[in-house]
């Protein structure tokens, strides 16, 4: 790392005399750095949302996994008893950490939600409810599924992997979408600073010509453009990184009322990863118009 | 330095020079003449390997210049001045950076003292900083022959170097690369202006070389 940014360095700091060769205005110095400065924006959301949907992910991993739900049916008189025999069965069961009732009236204000205030709750048959913590080291569910079947015959385990599994892959997904995003974004990047690299090397024939008539290496042109391209490429991307980590400063804070959206940002530490965005543009910008300049004057000959 | 070993150039579109055999020794004063398009410029840009023969061999500096790749042609050319016809330079740069070109390209800083005094010996003090569209013809072929020689090269190609100066200033540049002759570099001018290559025979032992029907001979007396 050390090394590239000691190679990047003279790319990055102010044109002197000697690589002044290449004329410094023309239309494809506001492109790159527009389209630096326009693909780094965009990188900086899709970071965000990657970062967004993996802490999601570990979420929903992490803090529901640890928890399950036992729902007992079972004839009225019989409710109460095969409720203290399934408490009394988890009381024992090495890996579970603490079990509780859900008390009816949790049940119904669950409920209430869904079915509105005027449905006469109080006569439906709810099944009854117990929710179960489970240690760090976890339970082992068949031998916990076998053993209600044995105690309590109306109880059904339920450890939410079912509806967690497809909410954690879709968390998953989206961050790796995310990830995806940042690639397509440089790649495009790198294609239209390929573009703009090869339009001003086309421009400059004659600077060329010129230069290698007074013995210039095409290493020493190639230099002096990707000189170019990578500073403007690096000047573009850090105004991108700042107007996108403003906009990200700017969205309301994470709430749970808010649900994923307003969780969309950065944490911590994770406000210094879009600062890596202008190094990484600057060094797409120097590869792409390393590569585009080599092609281009091997055409040249 | 400079060996042509039947040589022959073909654009495609039939030779333009065939049977090409010479050598400028080291030192040497030549001017090569003949009438338009009979490949003065061809013949030069073959001495500084902008173009390879479709025949022959061709060596530069002891080195065959079929078998040089890219950055060892430029390599030779830094031992190299050359004087296109067109008098090409960097729009954007004074003259001065101009003039400095292949110090600057070759990673080395001409000191400014130097620079100074060879703008001043081709009479060019005053336009230092000038942009080069602001200068005349005379003033862009005396830049050129500066640029050629900064690096104080070995051979000098000069491609029609007086042909849009007046006859006065043709004689201040022939003075320079006289003078530059006797500190021993060579030279070679392409220019069909014979009043030149007859002023200069009076000063210096300049050989003619004349390009005829795609061959390069060593002309008589009678220039």
């Amino acid at each position: 790392m050390r090394r590239i940014i000691a190679r990047l360095r003279p790319f990055l700091a102010a044109e002197g005399h000697r690589d002044n060769v290449v004329p410094p205005s023309g239309h494809t110095a506001w492109l790159t750095t527009f389209t630096a400065g326009a693909m780094t924006f965009l990188a900086v959301f899709a970071l965000a949302l990657s970062l967004a949907a993996s802490r999601m992910a570990d979420r929903w991993e992490g803090a529901l996994a640890r928890t399950a739900t036992i729902r007992i049916s079972a004839p009225p008189d019989q409710i109460e008893l095969q409720t203290r025999a399934v408490l009394d069965l988890l009381a024992t069961t090495p890996g579970i950490a603490s079990a509780r009732r859900i008390e009816r009236a949790e049940s119904l204000a669950l409920l209430e939600p869904w079915f509105g205030p005027d449905l006469p709750l109080d006569a439906l048959p709810l099944p009854q409810l117990v929710e179960l913590t489970e240690t760090e080291a976890g339970y082992d569910t068949t031998g916990l599924r076998l053993r209600l079947s044995a105690e309590a015959p109306g109880a059904v385990l339920d450890d939410h992997t079912r509806w967690r599994r497809p909410l954690v892959l879709a968390a998953e997904r989206l961050n790796l979408l995310g990830l995806v995003s940042i690639g397509l974004i440089a790649t495009a990047m790198g294609a239209m600073i390929v573009l703009a690299a090869n339009a001003s090397l086309a421009a400059n024939a004659q600077v060329i010509r010129v230069l290698r008539l007074v013995g210039a290496r095409d290493s020493y042109i190639v230099r002096a453009f990707t000189r170019r391209f990578t500073r403007r490429a690096f000047l573009g991307a850090l105004a991108g990184t700042a107007a996108g980590m403003a906009g990200i400063a700017l969205l309301p804070a994470a709430d749970a009322a808010g649900g994923f959206l307003t969780g969309l940002g950065f944490q911590g530490a994770g406000w210094l990863l879009p600062l890596l965005l202008p190094p990484a543009a600057a060094l797409v910008a120097f590869f792409a118009t390393r590569a585009a300049a080599f092609r281009k004057l091997k055409e040249l000959t | 330095m400079i060996a042509f070993e039947n040589v022959a150039y073909n654009y495609g579109g039939g030779e333009l020079l065939s049977e090409v055999s010479l050598k400028l020794a080291p030192g040497s004063f030549h001017f090569l003449t003949g009438p338009s398009g009979s490949g003065k410029s061809t013949f030069l840009k073959l001495c500084y390997g902008e173009l390879l023969p479709t025949a022959g061999r061709l060596t530069l500096f002891d080195r065959e210049v079929r078998g040089l790749n890219r950055d060892e042609i430029a390599r030779i050319r830094g031992r190299m001045g050359i004087v296109h016809q067109d008098c090409q330079f960097l729009d954007h740069l004074p003259m001065a950076a101009n003039v400095a070109l292949p110090a600057t390209v070759t990673g080395r800083e001409a000191p400014m003292q130097d620079l100074a005094d060879l703008m001043g010996w081709v009479g060019l003090a005053d336009v230092m900083q000038a942009m080069p569209p602001h200068l005349s013809g005379g003033e862009r072929q005396r830049a050129a022959l500066a640029r050629a020689i900064i690096m104080s090269p070995e051979v000098v190609l000069a491609d029609e170097p007086t042909g849009n100066l007046d006859w006065d200033m043709s004689l201040r540049l022939l003075q320079l690369l006289i003078e530059l002759n006797r500190m021993g570099k060579t030279i070679l001018i392409a220019t069909h202006d014979l009043n030149l290559i007859r002023t200069a025979k009076q000063q210096v032992a300049a050989r003619v070389l004349r390009i005829a029907k795609r061959r390069v001979q060593l002309a008589g007396a009678d220039l």
